[in-house]
């Protein structure tokens, strides 16, 4: 015999069959949706965080310095209160220095694969047009390890780059932009003044706009002559077979070697800033949605007790606890939230399987699809927060049931 | 709660309801009575002389502002509102003037329900107790049937039923035959006092003169106060 509580809250429901099925459907929508569009968004987050992870590396060494030397006050007397107030630490001209040592140093590390770089501006000319990009000089053996950009080719390859010294590889927003194709020649102005002429070998697609548009590879050796830095790097980008340890590590990286060592999560930190608004914004947009939802409960719940105000007397008079008479309407919130979960459950799956069909705008793969995540937590935060709503909406007019005066009731019927 | 130890079951002792506001109601005033296992006591007045109202206070639905009402001797004025309802639930069954039962249930999950609030029996044990309640007021059959599928003694009797579920050592009827004809108002009162010789204290409100008569004693009251309390034949002898 199923509790007493129960057998009344679902007897209540059975009788209001169509309030009922009204409120399942707005706890439904709520879920499904909710699920979707978390499943969206994640998805989105994670594609974009992937690429843009992927496509760099995952820790980067640079040559700047972001703790100063000791002062040699400090250094005399290390022991006595000493404070040297604004000192900043010289920026190596160099650029790093032993780079030579500490990339093998790295690779001797288990799980770690380091490439040297050197960044510096270049001016692209073409058809009589300036293009203000940011040239990379990669070993492009290494870089192939270090990022994904050997997967991100999308013409030409990076054994190309290798092979052909005065090769460049552009984004292929850039290319089209500047109208160019593998194998034509770019005119490229360092910031010296120095004019070279560079051949396209290849084209890269990441699906950052402003990375496809704005950084171009050259060979290293090339970047260093036209940048009049010979033998000078002045980043090592590391890829960690473990990305979850880049704080740790990047730490450890920068005590040991001195130069500014920022894991992704640096680098990209106002972007994951402006993920973890949008999550919020987006989060808080659901959860109106199910709030609404369970306003519908409210309301159902509501009418119920007005409509039983007679049987609940009764139910007091007879000796039924309070907390008995709370626990009906409760558990006739708690089922329409359930019900209206599971059938949300089944809406979101159906949701996200027709999105995932959707193809992605701008993709490099003309069949790639929109990325849908789909995960336990999705379904279960989307559950209990529709549960959550559904509870708390049917708290307020159990209680008040729970305080009817079965006098008040009787005496009226009388 | 022994109904045969000689203690009374109730005991109500200058017992009053005032309704406060601008100008207070007395609803019932300074009333003593006893009330002994296996009596079967009417309470008797013109419309708004206060019967209701006393039998609430009697059944602890309603507090009294004065004076004090014993169960099986023990005080319950300063008992909670849910300590109240627990002696309801074991001690008390009630039976109003409307059967009042819930109409999504059907006839035999009605009388269950306080057996089922109380917990102390199983399912099937308690499906045989509403069984043999049913049955020993005529309506063996009707235990499927909703209350909208009964006729109006047989709604009253399932509340009936209902009211002696947990087995109560007081029965308190509210006109319990206000809405019935004149034989199956009869039937009702004969119910209750076969119920009265089973041992249980059973007190009705009623403004029946002839079903007044069934019982062994009569309260009447006046403005909330008692102006007769005896042997319910003679009251029809000073009426006659």
């Amino acid at each position: 015999m199923i509790p007493l509580a129960l057998d009344i809250a679902f007897a209540h429901l059975r009788g209001r069959k169509r309030q009922t099925a009204v409120s399942v459907l707005g706890v439904m929508l709520g879920v499904g949706i909710y699920i979707a569009i978390s499943g969206m968004m994640q998805g989105f987050h994670t594609y974009f965080l992937r690429q843009l992870v992927e496509s760099n590396p995952h820790v980067l060494i640079t040559d700047e310095v972001r703790v100063p030397a000791a002062q040699p006050l400090q250094m005399l007397h290390p022991d006595a209160a000493v404070a040297v107030r604004r000192v900043l630490p010289r920026d190596p001209v160099r650029g790093i220095a032993a780079a030579g040592s500490i990339v093998p140093a790295l690779d001797r590390m288990p799980g770690v694969t380091a490439a040297p770089m050197l960044s510096g501006q270049l001016i692209l000319r073409r058809s009589g047009r300036d293009y203000a990009v940011s040239a990379l000089g990669i070993d492009p053996a290494r870089q192939g390890k270090v990022t994904s950009l050997a997967q991100d080719m999308v013409a030409g390859s990076l054994a190309a780059l290798a092979r052909e010294t005065s090769g460049i590889v552009l984004g292929r927003s850039l290319a089209a932009k500047m109208g160019v194709g593998i194998g034509d020649s770019v005119a490229a102005v360092a910031a010296g003044g120095r004019e070279s002429t560079l051949r396209v070998v290849g084209l890269y697609f990441t699906g950052l706009e402003e990375q496809d548009l704005l950084r171009v590879y050259v060979n290293l050796v090339r970047q260093q002559s036209m940048q009049a830095r010979p033998r000078v790097v002045n980043q090592i980008g590391i890829r960690l077979a473990d990305i979850s340890r880049s704080i740790p590590f990047a730490a450890r990286i920068e005590g040991r070697f001195g130069y500014k060592t920022a894991p992704w999560e640096e680098t990209y930190r106002r972007f994951l800033d402006v993920l973890a608004l949008q999550n919020w914004i987006i989060y808080s947009t659901l959860g109106a949605i199910l709030l609404v939802a369970g306003f519908g409960i409210f309301n159902i719940i509501s009418t119920v007790v007005l409509e039983k105000g007679r049987d609940i007397a009764i139910m007091r008079s007879i000796g039924v606890a309070s907390r008995r008479i709370v626990h009906i309407f409760i558990l006739e919130g708690a089922v329409v939230g359930l019900l209206g979960m599971v059938a949300g459950w089944a809406l979101g799956r159906l949701l996200s399987l027709a999105l995932g069909r959707v193809p992605a705008p701008g993709a490099a793969d003309p069949t790639q699809t929109l990325m849908i995540a789909q995960s336990w937590w999705i379904y279960g935060s989307a559950g209990a927060l529709a549960l959550l709503a559904a509870v708390s909406a049917s708290s307020l007019p159990a209680r008040r049931a729970a305080r009817i005066d079965p006098l008040a009731v009787i005496r009226g019927a009388t | 709660m022994s109904a045969t130890d000689g203690t009374p079951v109730l005991q109500a002792q200058a017992l009053g309801r005032v309704l406060p506001g601008q100008v207070p109601t007395i609803l019932v005033s300074d009333v003593d009575a006893v009330f002994a296992p296996g009596s079967f006591t009417v309470i008797t007045g013109p419309s708004g002389s206060g019967k209701s109202s006393l039998l609430y206070l009697l059944g602890l639905l309603d507090r009294p502002t004065t004076g004090e009402l014993l169960l099986a001797g023990q005080p319950t004025g300063a008992l909670s509102d849910e300590a109240r309802a627990g002696l309801r639930l074991w001690h008390f069954g009630f039976v109003f003037q409307f059967h009042f039962l819930l109409p999504e249930f059907t006839v035999a999950d009605n009388v269950m329900l306080p057996m089922r609030e109380a917990g102390r029996l199983t399912a099937g044990q308690m499906r045989a107790r509403a069984r043999a309640l049913l049955g020993a007021l005529d309506m063996p059959d009707l235990e499927t049937k909703r209350p909208d599928q009964l006729s109006g003694g047989e709604r009253q009797r399932t509340a009936i039923a209902r009211a002696l579920a947990n087995d109560p050592a007081v029965v308190l009827a509210d006109e319990p035959t206000g809405a019935l004809d004149t034989r199956n108002g009869r039937a009702v009162f004969t119910i209750l006092r076969a119920l009265a010789r089973q041992g249980r204290t059973v007190i009705t409100v009623t403004h029946d003169e002839a079903l007044a008569a069934m019982a062994d004693r009569r309260i009447a009251l006046l403005d909330g106060r008692v102006v007769a309390d005896g042997a319910a034949s003679s009251f029809l002898r000073s009426a006659g």
